[in-house]
């Protein structure tokens, strides 16, 4: 059973988001995804800056692991203000602390965004569970 | 791992196993309207005695010709050695190194090949090869456009000295696909990508700039300008170069004089002059190599280098999860092989001659096209089209039809040259003609004196 965080808010496609207050928000993947990914080798970013739409079909980050390389898609809508810089030499952190040490980038919500189209920990608990056939 | 077919018992027990009758049964669901039926019209087959005599009266026919075409495909000398090691079973039936246990010697060799191209392009990194040089400028082209994320146009500048073949397979594959091809013509008493219709481009949004290196006429272009014009403009830039070239030659990573960003993004060409017969225009293969910012976009086989859990060096295919059977629709290209054979000899080919024996090569083509065109320019109504350097082509017009030229000449068993025409009809009755280090002096004397002899029996002179 894979760790889910309660103050967190999840996505069907097993991203994670932190309110970090003043209309930011990190993203990273889940326990659940890291551990599906396997050792996880590069993360390529969006880049700084853009202007990401939530519910896109395109992804707007990559991670690449030793056999699979997983698009990540935009939880809400918003503009990329940081990148975790530190992933680029230590990718493989998401695997060992994807909630904290492991975020991938931060948005800045566009206004009168929120959380509340995205799932809690028991909504998202329960669509692994019915993932994981 | 040995390939070993079903035998017809195994048959009957694998249609036993699945409740069907024969093979044929599992096509029931074909309308019979669009059932294959039998072709009429073929005769009967041959034995091999009788294939063998009718491959050898079509050979006599060919003749002992002096080829002196080159336009992308060359005639050069290849050490028996190559081909007698690229034969050996080891090599000739090795397949695509999926299970890197088993196929470590496939692997070691492709990854000495990716060194020698990294080596002679001087770049970063080199792929395990891809089909032939002009699918390798559409690899190139889409690569381009995935990789330079400042660019949303789509589109690429493609000069009119770029060989016509690769224009003509890049824009068919790229052209459903988003991308606009935007040609730039030459300058017709250079031979040279036009500067000046350049110019107008810089600012417009494009996502890299194809320089070849010599261009299809022979002709060598300003490669440092042209590298630090585009990348002053937002471009990547694609090199297309001739392998053999680039011994005596800067190299591509090299090229531009800004310290940072100079230097090519993408590398690319034909392999075939590495020794690759010309045998009717292939097999042949194509090389990529790119910087290291790029490399998660390159296409294609890589080859790394890694260990065991004994420490021991070893080999495998690397950053796989690009490539379709992993990433699918969105994996780099849909190319997942790589020209193994041809890379073997080609890798043969550069170890016997090494990195002076290459060069050494070079020059003697250099000189020997020289020659030639000294020697043709020297008839009367023979005239070199474009001033300045060329590397072991160059273009010339006569005064007389080409094609009917080439018909003389092809009787006196002298293959004359590319005919230009068709491709570029703006250069009017002219010939592309390469004299390759293979090329004695006294086959040059011989297509002099042959065209001379034709030149002044033509009736319009």
């Amino acid at each position: 059973m894979s760790n889910i965080p309660v103050e967190l808010k999840y996505t069907k496609t097993h991203e994670w988001v932190r309110d970090e207050g003043d209309g930011v928000v990190s993203v990273g993947i889940t326990d659940h995804a890291q551990e599906l990914l396997g050792d996880l080798v590069f993360v390529e970013h969006p880049e700084v800056g853009a202007a990401l739409t939530a519910g896109s079909e395109d992804g707007i980050a990559v991670v690449e692991s030793v056999k699979a390389a997983s698009d990540i898609y935009c939880p809400i809508n918003g503009e990329v203000i940081e990148i975790n810089e530190a992933l680029a030499d230590a990718p493989e952190t998401i695997n060992g602390d994807p909630y904290e040490s492991g975020w991938i980038f931060k948005l800045k919500a566009v206004d009168g965004e929120d959380l509340e189209g995205l799932m809690d920990a028991e909504a998202y608990a329960e669509h692994c569970e019915s993932e994981d056939h | 791992m040995p390939f070993i077919p079903h035998t017809e018992e195994e048959v009957q027990q694998m249609l036993a196993a699945i409740g069907v009758d024969s093979i044929a049964q599992l096509f029931d669901e074909i309308p019979p309207a669009l059932r294959a039926r039998e072709l009429s019209g073929i005769p009967e087959g041959m034995s091999e005695m009788e294939v063998g005599a009718l491959a050898r009266a079509r050979a006599r026919r060919d003749g002992q010709a002096a080829c002196f075409i080159g336009a992308g495909a060359y005639d050069h000398h290849i050490p028996a050695a190559v081909w007698e090691l690229t034969t050996r079973g080891e090599f000739y039936s090795a397949y695509t190194p999926y299970q890197a246990e088993a196929s470590q010697g496939t692997l070691q060799l492709l990854y000495e090949y990716q060194s020698m191209m990294t080596a002679l392009m001087d770049m970063d990194v080199s792929n395990a090869s891809l089909y032939d040089g002009a699918s390798a400028v559409a690899e190139a082209v889409l690569m381009a456009v995935r990789g330079n994320r400042k660019s949303k146009s789509g589109r690429i500048l493609v000069p009119r000295t770029l060989h016509p073949a690769y224009r003509k397979v890049a824009q068919t594959i790229v052209r459903n696909q988003g991308i606009e091809l935007v040609e730039v013509p030459f300058d017709l008493r250079s031979g040279q990508l036009d500067r000046a219709a350049l110019e107008k481009h810089a600012g417009d949004d494009f996502a890299a700039l194809v320089i070849p290196q010599p261009n299809f006429f022979g002709m060598l272009e300003p490669v440092d300008e042209l590298t630090d014009w585009a990348h002053a403009n937002g471009m990547l830039v694609i090199g297309v170069v001739n392998p053999l070239a680039m011994a005596v030659l800067k190299p591509p990573g090299q090229w531009g004089r800004e310290e940072n960003t100079g230097g090519a993004d993408i590398v690319v060409g034909e392999g075939q002059p590495l020794g690759a017969p010309i045998s009717s225009g292939g097999p042949y293969f194509g090389f990529m190599c790119c910087s290291d910012k790029l490399v998660r976009q390159m296409p294609g086989r890589i080859i790394g280098k890694t260990v065991d859990l004994e420490g021991k060096p070893g080999y495998v295919l690397t950053l796989q999860a690009r490539e379709q059977h992993i990433r699918r629709s969105k994996a780099t290209s849909n190319i997942c092989t790589n020209q193994g054979l041809l890379v073997t000899a080609a890798t043969i080919h550069m170890s016997l001659l090494g990195a002076e024996g290459l060069a050494r090569v070079a020059a003697a083509c250099h000189e020997n096209t020289d020659r030639l065109v000294q020697q043709l320019t020297a008839i009367d109504g023979v005239e070199a089209v474009f001033e300045g350097p060329a590397f072991h082509e160059r273009v010339i017009r006569l005064s007389m039809p080409v094609g009917e030229a080439l018909k003389g000449l092809a009787a006196k068993d002298v293959l004359g040259g590319f005919e230009l025409s068709q491709d570029y009809p703006e250069l009017g009755d002219s010939l592309l003609v390469c004299a390759t280090e293979v090329r004695t002096g006294e086959e040059i004397a011989d297509y002099a004196a042959s065209l001379a002899h034709l030149m002044s029996g033509y009736d319009g002179n």
